[in-house]
């Protein structure tokens, strides 16, 4: 295969997408320096850092990152790189540091900001350039974090959009899961879970909008779901998991009728009219709740949107109902990391963070009969990809061409606009000279 | 009945139960729970005590049981294709509360467990501790906990049952 450009229209056309963006690992470094290092990626919830020297470490398409909790309480992201010799500073995944970071490999220290504090044999630096040279600077700290009610995103570059300029009238989804919570706070609870897929992370993020799928894909699930189901006493209130799995054997129909939209940059919500939470029950005196605290209209509000699916582009998908969100890592062109999130709402009864570890457990573990059709056909697309013959990905369904205006647009469930939108935001960024 | 009888019965029914997975005899296996019993992987492993405040990588009672292992017979179970099969290799089952003081009856058995999946091999280690009842001259399970070494680790779909 000749790669292609990366500029715009040989990679992404209006209506469909070239296989090199899947495959291609130069398209994959790409990516990494050109997307991820320029846009704003997750990397922690505040609730995982409550105290000074907390921290947590995460990999960000490539860069060992520290989320550190400051003395002060803001929250520093460095890159998890001993300025000295490049060891990793922390290698647990959570803890706390200390009042202070210090090397395991020659006992250099920092504070924890990053700045440097000390050095073994002092002396024998005095004279040498070390003071003026990148590795007297201390930790390197990435370009820029913001914390949007206790989301901690992180842009790596120096340079770019606000935050609130970036995810735009997306953010009012991370609002519509947060005020689930009475207090307005939540909480990640009961442990993450966490997959390796052997395919492309863009293959798993478009899925997240896929709704034409499920009726071929997740037949087997719905349908031994549903006959099972039938098969029990009758009368009896279907118990969560039920609950939860039955919608897979939803028809097509109940896709298209969902509805979607659209924002700039490639973000988007699916089922905006309603989605197959909507129908989840309410814990009893939890609507009472939110009502008393956030008044009568902001509550329906609230209670009347639990969209399917919401993207914050390219490392979030949120289900504000059930308190369930993933995170997609790339780790390789054809290897992405999918981990399953659960929150707690504080203040609202355990029965909504028991929905988001039920749901987590059944639909994005590794044992989940859901997610195990979904994962055998992105490995087969990451290697059918490879077949010359056809270098064009279809995202034609539904397309117009008024929505090359770009900007916040409204479809149907079933449209592949949010796909579309997904790649005129990654044409747009991987297509830009560094 | 004594001790030593049900200690080999015990025995015996986790080596069976393990026969019966390596064959792929799995609705026989959902016949071996009790009416209220369980199946769990949870998410720490060993470390793990609580099931519903914590995620898990399966928890599942028998109506969640039998959804896996009719789903596994439809033709349309696109990630079974093009076969999945599984080997449990198992150490001596160890009878840890033989004498049922709350009516069940306690075994750990270490295992290797081995899923096939065309030609791609999946390697998982971990402890079985089965809870078993009694019921009518024959045993049944409460709750088979699985407690994998690499519980938290990021996994690749597991496909049968370790």
């Amino acid at each position: 295969m000749k790669l292609p450009s990366p500029v715009s229209g040989e990679l992404v056309r209006p209506d469909s997408v070239h296989r090199a963006a899947y495959i291609s690992a130069e398209l994959f470094e790409l990516e990494r320096r050109r997307l991820f290092a320029a846009t704003w990626s997750f990397v922690a919830h505040a609730s995982q850092l409550p105290e000074a020297g907390d921290f947590v470490t995460l990999d960000l398409a490539g860069q060992p990152l520290i989320v550190l909790r400051q003395p002060d309480g803001n929250i520093a992201v460095l890159f998890n790189r001993c300025a000295h010799k490049g060891t990793q500073l922390l290698t647990s995944a959570s803890g706390n540091t200390g009042r202070m970071l210090r090397c395991p490999y020659h006992a250099w220290t920092y504070r924890l900001d990053g700045k440097p504090l000390g050095v073994p044999f002092k002396a024998d630096y005095e004279g040498t350039r070390l003071p003026q040279c990148e590795a007297g600077q201390g930790v390197a700290r990435v370009g820029a974090v913001e914390v949007y009610r206790d989301f901690v995103f992180v842009r790596i570059a120096g340079q770019g959009p606000s935050l609130r300029d970036y995810f735009g009238d997306a953010l009012q989804w991370v609002d519509n899961m947060v005020d689930r919570s009475p207090t307005g706070r939540l909480e990640v609870a009961g442990g993450v879970i966490r997959n390796t897929i052997r395919c492309n992370w863009k293959i798993y993020l478009e899925n997240v909008n896929d709704t034409v799928h499920p009726v071929s894909t997740h037949e087997s699930a719905g349908k031994a779901a549903r006959s099972v189901w039938d098969e029990q006493p009758a009368g009896a209130p279907p118990p969560m998991a039920v609950e939860q799995l039955l919608p897979f054997a939803s028809s097509y129909e109940f896709f298209a009728r969902m509805d979607a939209e659209v924002y700039a940059n490639g973000h988007s919500a699916l089922g905006v009219s309603f989605s197959s939470h909507s129908g989840y029950g309410l814990p009893p005196g939890y609507e009472e709740s939110l009502v008393q605290a956030h008044g009568q209209e902001r509550a329906q509000q609230i209670l009347g949107s639990a969209p399917q699916n919401v993207v914050l582009y390219p490392s979030l998908c949120i289900k504000s109902s059930p308190l369930a969100v993933r995170v997609i890592r790339p780790l390789a062109v054809d290897r992405t990391l999918v981990e399953a999130w659960s929150f707690r709402a504080v203040g609202a009864p355990d029965a909504l963070l028991q929905q988001a570890l039920s749901y987590n457990r059944l639909v994005f573990s590794p044992m989940s009969i859901v997610a195990h059709d979904d994962i055998h056909l992105f490995e087969s697309i990451q290697r059918a990809l490879h077949a010359d013959g056809n270098d064009w990905v279809s995202l034609h369904r539904g397309f117009s061409a008024d929505e090359l205006r770009g900007g916040s647009m409204h479809c149907k469930g079933t449209n592949e606009l949010l796909m579309r939108n997904q790649f005129r935001a990654w044409a747009a960024h991987v297509g830009s000279p560094e | 009945m004594t001790a030593h009888v049900w200690e080999t019965a015990l025995v015996q029914f986790v080596l069976d139960e393990a026969k019966a997975l390596n064959e792929g005899r799995y609705e026989d296996w959902l016949a071996l729970f009790a009416h209220d019993g369980c199946y769990w992987v949870p998410l720490n492993g060993e470390r793990q005590a609580d099931p519903v405040n914590h995620a898990s990588i399966a928890y599942e009672d028998t109506v969640l049981l039998a959804i896996r292992v009719r789903r596994i017979g439809n033709p349309r179970a696109h990630s079974m294709a093009p076969g999945v099969s599984s080997l449990h290799v198992v150490q001596q089952p160890r009878v840890d509360a033989p004498d049922a003081q709350d009516g069940e009856y306690r075994v750990t058995t270490p295992f290797v467990y081995v899923e096939l999946k065309g030609e791609r091999q999946l390697l998982l280690a971990g402890t079985w501790r089965h809870r078993l009842r009694a019921q009518n001259d024959s045993l049944r399970i409460v709750q088979k906990r699985v407690d994998l070494l690499n519980a938290s680790a990021p996994h690749e779909a597991i496909h049968l049952f370790p």
